[in-house]
């Protein structure tokens, strides 16, 4: 029994907020590395494109429940998804026209590319903050709880209990769908092979007739759907604030290098294991060690390695040890 | 220097004195000092981008360990503090660093393969418990002693001159350590690996209390001897001194320690100023040249390409340290919750491209311009939206919302100066030479 409540217990603050966290970081970090693959250069908008997308799907969802529109017990912002996608897919097809495009044809350095995405990222940045502001926004609604702790104690008659969040739950079966769909398209469709062909090998690509142009803003489409998507359901579960985003930066990059840059595969399980050490290391074990151990070796502390204030450290220290140990990443990505 | 850069450098000093005309002489002041500082900052990136084209965004971290070296430095001594926990503290820091020590030492001595993981992994895990286990009731005895005022170990009771050297020292030590990290792979990776290390100083200088009070701050920094505006107020020879003007007590003193603060920072910005285009220009600056346009070249010249990289990473960082250290004694305190990466570390970066990458003279031309912009686009922004919004009528969403995120403007308008420049005119105001 004892076991049974501490596997409970750890599932319930370990595991599924994990899980869900690191299934929002998987998300943002394919974009990442899909611009770094197909693009050359590290995106540092990422994170305020991010933000961008998610106010303007608030924006709709404020709309949309203005009408009275409503999806009980789903929230409307999944209704306003598609609407968040197509505005981010304009801007940054608007950005990649007015800014990249000229320096992918001068060939500039990578360098270069990036100093102007974090122009970008200012101007997106200010963007946000003109129209929504700097502030907390709540624009989740619908049914908060799948099945409660309570719930979950009294049909199990555990002492500890496993709450599930609605929005953990869309967060989990969004990503998979979407992944699915990402490595179905990469793998299995045309489109999806030349832009695997361009990734690995630039000129070869370019002499088989692949046209750049276009593969480039197939991969800025696809990276709409993929921020859009990252952001709405991070809003969802926590909160929308502009700053919280820019800040996702970190961990998403950090995820992409640990699973290797411009591998897809090695962006998700690099997301994943960033997100379950992040809420490991941060979690006080000191319960689930006092169900585990007999009354006399109990642990006395909190049995927490790290207050939770320190989470960007984590992803901090995980990034060093890959830079350290191998810098390819875990997964094979391009050349270091 | 020729007519058209000496130009620049007049046409920002005459927007200087309006500003002072226009709105106060005081506001010009405290212009002119943030403007000094934020040049030595912009000096300290363009050693690293213009010097060696090394793309770090981690100056937010130096400033801010510039910003505690004053705490740590200057501050009286807790000795309440230092009875409960002090040297316990000390030695449990002390243990953390073996124990890192030891670990790089097993991974280089021992044969590759299992067992140097396992002892590496027992090192590690084992010297953070040990370290946490030596620290923790250090840190609970040292946060409770007179936790209302005190609750940390105080400084050293220097002289707050000396905190600027320690500054650009703590700069130094951690970017030796991040350097050490980063350097020698891609160059994005050094940008992603310092991003992390300012955001990780940040959370640290904010949640270790012990060390120089968290998110519940440091007031009341000492600077002599540069005078308090009180006692200025209060000294009737100054008074008179300013009646002799014809100005009030308040004003004057005002002015007069602003000035005090303009003349110290003059004189650091000199001398930074003067070793930098000394190394510029020495057979040193011509080989980070080299390195910078053709590393390979570099290289097969027998360059240690990844040294000389690690020694201007090192000396930028000290630089942004120093100059961190400058602002916090200019604040008189100590706030961790203040650095923000837009302004402490973007904000910067804006300054070195359009000021001029690789010439000092252009990051200090940059460093003032930006700055100006950076305060002075919030009232524009405010007049321009006033003007736009004009015809809406008074009580209208759109226009109090407008009005109300005039004040959001000043990212987008450095976005697009930012954006503009390295289109445009990539190589700066003031090019290199």
């Amino acid at each position: 029994m004892d076991f049974l409540n501490a596997l409970v217990l750890l599932g319930n603050f370990v595991l599924i907020p994990a899980v869900s966290y690191g299934s929002q970081l998987a998300l943002g970090a394919l974009g990442i590395t899909l611009v770094y693959g197909i693009l050359r250069f590290s995106h540092f908008a990422h994170g305020d494109v991010m933000a961008f997308g998610t106010m303007a799907v608030i924006l709709f969802t404020w709309w949309l429940q203005s009408l009275g529109v409503s999806i009980d017990p789903l929230p409307t912002a999944l209704l306003a998804l598609p609407v968040g996608i197509v505005v981010t897919a304009l801007l940054l097809l608007g950005v990649d026209r007015s800014v990249y495009r000229f320096y992918r044809k001068v060939r500039a350095a990578p360098i270069v590319v990036v100093m102007a995405s974090l122009g970008v990222m200012f101007v997106v940045n200010g963007l946000t903050r003109l129209v929504i502001g700097p502030d907390d926004q709540n624009f989740a609604d619908g049914a908060r709880f799948l099945f409660t702790v309570r719930d979950f104690r009294d049909a199990t008659g555990l002492a500890e209990g496993l709450g599930l969040r609605w929005s953990q739950l869309i967060t989990i079966s969004v990503t998979l769908v979407v992944v699915g769909a990402l490595f179905w398209f990469l793998n299995r469709t045309r489109t999806g092979k030349s832009m695997r062909a361009f990734s690995d090998n630039e000129d070869l690509a370019l002499l088989s007739g692949i046209n750049p142009e276009r593969v480039v803003m197939v991969t800025w489409l696809i990276v709409a759907v993929l921020v859009t998507v990252a952001g709405t359901l991070y809003g969802l579960d926590k909160s929308f604030k502009p700053f919280t985003y820019f800040q996702l930066l970190l961990p998403m990059f950090a995820a992409a290098i640990l699973g290797g840059l411009g591998n897809p595969l090695g962006a998700v399980a690099g997301a994943y294991v960033i997100a379950l050490s992040e809420v490991g290391v941060t979690y006080a074990f000191r319960k689930f060690f006092e169900y585990l151990l007999p009354e006399s070796l109990e642990p006395q502390g909190l049995m927490q390695l790290l207050s939770t204030d320190y989470k960007f450290a984590v992803s901090f220290v995980l990034l060093v040890l890959v830079l350290l140990f191998r810098p390819t990443g875990l997964f094979k990505g391009q050349s270091v | 220097m020729s007519a058209k850069n000496t130009s620049y450098f007049l046409i920002m000093a005459v927007l200087l004195v309006l500003v002072g005309w226009l709105q106060s002489p005081s506001v010009a002041m405290g212009l002119v000092n943030m403007c000094l500082i934020s040049a030595i900052m912009a000096l300290g990136v363009n050693i690293q981008w213009g010097y060696a084209g090394l793309f770090s965004v981690g100056t937010m971290g130096f400033v801010a360990l510039g910003g505690v070296a004053t705490v740590l430095t200057s501050m009286p001594p807790v000795h309440d503090a230092w009875a409960a926990g002090g040297l316990r503290a000390i030695f449990g820091i002390l243990i953390g660093v073996a124990a890192i020590a030891l670990g790089v030492l097993v991974y280089r001595r021992m044969q590759k393969g299992w067992t140097r993981a396992l002892v590496l992994l027992v090192v590690v895990v084992g010297g953070f418990f040990l370290f946490r286990a030596v620290l923790d009731p250090a840190v609970d005895a040292i946060e409770g002693t007179n936790t209302a005022v005190a609750g940390y170990l105080g400084g050293a009771g220097l002289p707050i001159f000396a905190s600027w050297i320690v500054g650009g020292l703590l700069a130094a030590g951690a970017a030796w350590v991040i350097g050490k990290v980063s350097l020698g792979l891609r160059s994005d990776y050094l940008a992603i690996a310092t991003l992390g290390i300012a955001e990780t100083i940040i959370a640290v200088l904010k949640n270790e209390d012990w060390l120089s009070r968290g998110v519940r701050n440091v007031n009341g920094l000492p600077r002599a001897p540069i005078p308090y505006e009180v006692s200025l107020q209060s000294n009737p020879d100054f008074i008179a001194w300013a009646s002799w003007f014809g100005l009030a007590p308040a004003e004057a003193s005002s002015l007069f320690v602003k000035a005090c603060f303009a003349l110290t920072f003059i004189v650091v910005l000199g001398v930074i100023m003067w070793l930098s285009e000394r190394a510029w220009r020495s057979p040193w600056g011509r080989m980070m040249r080299a390195i910078r346009d053709n590393e390979t070249a570099a290289r097969a010249m027998g360059k240690d390409v990844t040294k000389r990289h690690l020694q201007v990473f090192i000396l930028g960082s000290a630089v942004c340290g120093i100059a961190g250290a400058m602002l916090t004694t200019l604040d008189g305190l100590f706030t961790p919750g203040s650095y923000q990466p837009l302004r402490f570390t973007f904000l910067i970066w804006v300054m070195v491209i359009v000021g001029g990458s690789g010439n000092n003279w252009g990051a200090v031309l940059g460093g003032f311009l930006i700055w100006f912009l950076w305060v002075e686009v919030e009232p524009i922004g405010l007049w321009l939206m006033g003007w736009i919004t004009a015809p809406l009528p008074e009580d209208s969403f759109l226009r109090s919302h407008l009005l109300d995120s005039a004040a959001h403007m000043r990212l987008l308008t450095m976005g697009l100066i930012l954006l503009l420049v390295l289109r445009f005119a990539p190589r700066g105001l003031i090019p290199e030479k």
